[in-house]
């Protein structure tokens, strides 16, 4: 029994194969299988333009037309895929969480707790869960706070947020505070995490 | 020990390449003091010193380096070393190919290279533990990067073939317990690395995504470091010891237990979120089990000490083996509980997860490896240790430096998580977790510090005149001798 094909078929590909049916097929069955929960592309999420895009893109016209030209659904997806993308390359997900619990009174504290359908898209492929919340939890911030907010936060939270220990992101945005392409991106993004949630027809 | 650890190879040549053992150790060391550098600097950041102000050197940036050096550098470069010198001896084979070592070595070092750069760069991919670059725009086929992902897979396969063959060939004998778990454990490796890299990347999204990541996460450190880990603890162990481990029957337990239970608990990484609930009742489960069955191994390691505790004194390698194997311990317990929901409601998303994400890779397996390399060092080096004061300081630092972690951050996050949940103001929280986190930097700075001893005292003894006699390790080990 104890010899090589042992260990490398029932223990190497055996118990891992077990493992992987249990925990992954299963999971992926309920949620996709039975469920019929639908996918939506980055299309189908940039649609609409969000009034937080639309209101960067009058509020700052010579720098917008400059990074995204006009505002449209092709140029809201280009912002929310570099805004994501600037949100994964800087690991703000390690210090962010984005799905919020039945639990520890969390629904009080950031809004309704979180649905597997609000994460079966684009723009959660791979998911940005997150397992440590050094800042709060992101997955309800559209609309929470004003565009502005987020600018002068995100050039040096220490000004907005006196205790913060989240680093400065002034390099996304010139000396006057005018975004430049990744600060719109980021403030895009932001301003979209929970628009899934709402768009199934529930209300934050 | 087996008898197939005394057969010399065939061809008269050396059993062991000791040049590819040193190589991948030096390599290791290097990774570690970069990997503990970022990690100190990241720290930083929490008390508001951090010194860097640029985009490419951003603090989140620089805790990817830390955490991705600290496995894929230090602990992939170690226990490959550690596989080098134990699976020839082991099998009385040679690996496949010397000239192939030298091809996954640079392969390897590249690798590292590639990926550093790539999260200085902002290439990093979304997935904790794996956040090494794809290399591809996302959701495309546009290269932005070098494929890191796709080398890892390289590397990995020549890594797993290397070893293969010598494990292949020996198949016509029993094998002894630390062949078990390098033969599953590189096996997973490959199945585990495939499975979170491609997965959630490609195929999955969201929740049945998250399903895998935490499949990933758990499978990286208990399928691939957990095993290597174990088995070289049965290899180092009985060998510095002279004797033999005292159950065989635990061994067998403890082995099975392993492959069955612990990949059934990946999904607690991401318990009470929306991944179905029958699901996390299954990972919950198999969590606990798996505690209880590991403290079966960690109770052969101590039967096998019984009567010779002196070799806590006398041999600084079995007192890292065992003060790791006191550290693997305390995390199992403290698994078997924090894996509840009732736990999990408070101390998710807080510090202590951190506390204990340092105790398994630091307090266990890294103390591990720093056994191996001081007992391996001298004896590839053929100098003896150029100073005994710095292996003691490098110890204590070390056994010091990540207890005091280890409860600091313990603690931090049991007042962080009931101050969520009594809806304390935000920055109420992050504030009364600024004392604990100005004591997690000075904790780590003795880790640091304990580690550069090591690296000094690597480098000074690869350059020292002392000439180590090799004793007789090769002869047959009598019981109780």
């Amino acid at each position: 029994m104890e010899r090589f094909y042992t260990f490398f078929f029932v223990a190497g590909l055996g118990c891992f194969a077990l493992a992987f049916t249990l925990s992954m097929v299963f999971p992926w069955m309920s949620l996709d299988g039975y469920h019929g929960m639908d996918y939506q592309t980055m299309e189908d999420l940039a649609q609409t333009p969000s009034a937080e895009f639309v209101q960067l893109s009058e509020e700052y016209p010579e720098a917008f037309e400059a990074s995204f030209g006009a505002v449209n659904s092709e140029s809201y997806a280009e912002a929310l895929q570099l805004g994501r993308d600037v949100y994964v390359g800087q690991a703000c997900w390690h210090c962010h969480s984005q799905y919020v619990r039945v639990v520890s009174n969390e629904a009080q504290r950031f809004g309704p707790a979180s649905t597997a359908q609000e994460f079966q898209n684009a723009l959660n492929q791979p998911h940005l869960w997150g397992t440590r919340r050094v800042g709060p939890d992101l997955g309800r911030e559209k609309g929470k706070r004003p565009n502005d907010w987020h600018i002068a936060h995100l050039i040096r939270p220490k000004n907005v947020v006196p205790l913060s220990v989240m680093p400065s992101y002034d390099y996304y945005f010139e000396e006057d505070g005018t975004p430049e392409k990744e600060g719109f991106a980021l403030v895009t993004y932001l301003q979209w995490l929970g628009t899934t949630y709402e768009e199934e027809g529930n209300t934050p | 020990m087996h008898a197939a650890t005394l057969t010399p190879s065939e061809d008269g040549k050396s059993l062991v390449n000791y040049r590819l053992v040193k190589l991948h150790l030096t390599a290791a060391g290097i990774a570690l003091l970069l990997s503990m550098t970022a990690g100190f600097l990241y720290s930083l950041q929490f008390l508001g010193f951090y010194p860097f102000g640029q985009e490419w050197l951003a603090a989140g940036r620089v805790r990817l380096i830390h955490t991705n050096l600290a496995a894929y550098g230090w602990l992939v470069n170690g226990f490959t070393a550690m596989l080098y010198y134990a699976i020839p001896r082991l099998t009385g084979k040679r690996v496949w190919s010397d000239s192939i070592g030298n091809l996954i070595f640079a392969t390897w070092q590249f690798i590292l290279l590639a990926a550093g750069a790539g999260f200085l760069l902002g290439k990093a991919q979304a997935i904790e533990w794996g956040e090494t670059p794809t290399g591809f725009r996302p959701g495309t086929f546009e290269l932005n990067w070098i494929p890191v992902d796709a080398l890892i897979v390289v590397g990995a396969v020549l890594v797993i073939i290397q070893f293969m063959v010598p494990l292949y060939n020996a198949r016509k004998t029993k094998f002894y317990v630390s062949l078990w778990y390098f033969t599953a454990g590189l096996v997973w490796l490959a199945l585990t690395y495939l499975m979170g890299n491609i997965i959630p990347e490609w195929i999955l999204p969201g929740a049945a995504g998250a399903a895998v990541t935490g499949l990933f996460i758990h499978d990286l450190v208990g399928l691939y470091v957990t095993p290597m880990g174990w088995g070289l603890m049965y290899f180092f162990v009985p060998l510095i010891l002279r004797k033999p481990i005292w159950s065989h029957s635990l061994s067998v337990i403890g082995f099975w237990a392993l492959a069955f239970f612990y990949p059934l608990g990946g999904v607690h990484h991401f318990l009470l979120s929306p991944i179905p609930d029958y699901v996390e009742y299954g990972a919950i489960t198999t969590t606990i089990a798996i505690e209880v069955v590991v403290t079966t191994v960690v109770v052969n390691f101590f039967m096998t000490l019984r009567g010779r505790w002196d070799a806590l004194r006398t041999s600084m390698a079995i007192r890292w083996f065992y003060a790791g194997a006191i550290m693997y311990f305390i995390t199992c317990f403290q698994c078997a509980f924090q894996v509840t929901w009732m736990f999990q409601k408070i101390i998710h998303f807080t510090d202590w997860v951190v506390g204990h994400a340092h105790l398994i890779m630091f307090g266990t397996f890294t103390f591990w490896m720093f056994g191996v390399i001081d007992w391996l060092w001298p004896r590839i080096c053929r100098r003896n240790w150029a100073s005994q004061s710095l292996r003691s300081w490098h110890f204590w630092l070390s056994v010091l430096g990540v207890s005091i972690m280890f409860f600091d951050l313990m603690i931090a996050g049991l007042i962080a998580g009931f101050m969520q949940k009594d809806l304390n103001h935000w920055m109420e929280i992050v504030s009364s977790s600024v004392p604990f986190w100005w004591v997690r930097t000075v904790s780590g700075g003795m880790l640091l510090t304990g580690m550069l001893c090591m690296l000094y005292n690597m480098y000074a003894t690869a350059k020292s005149n002392e000439i180590y006699v090799e004793e007789d390790n090769m002869a047959p080990l009598q019981e109780g001798a």
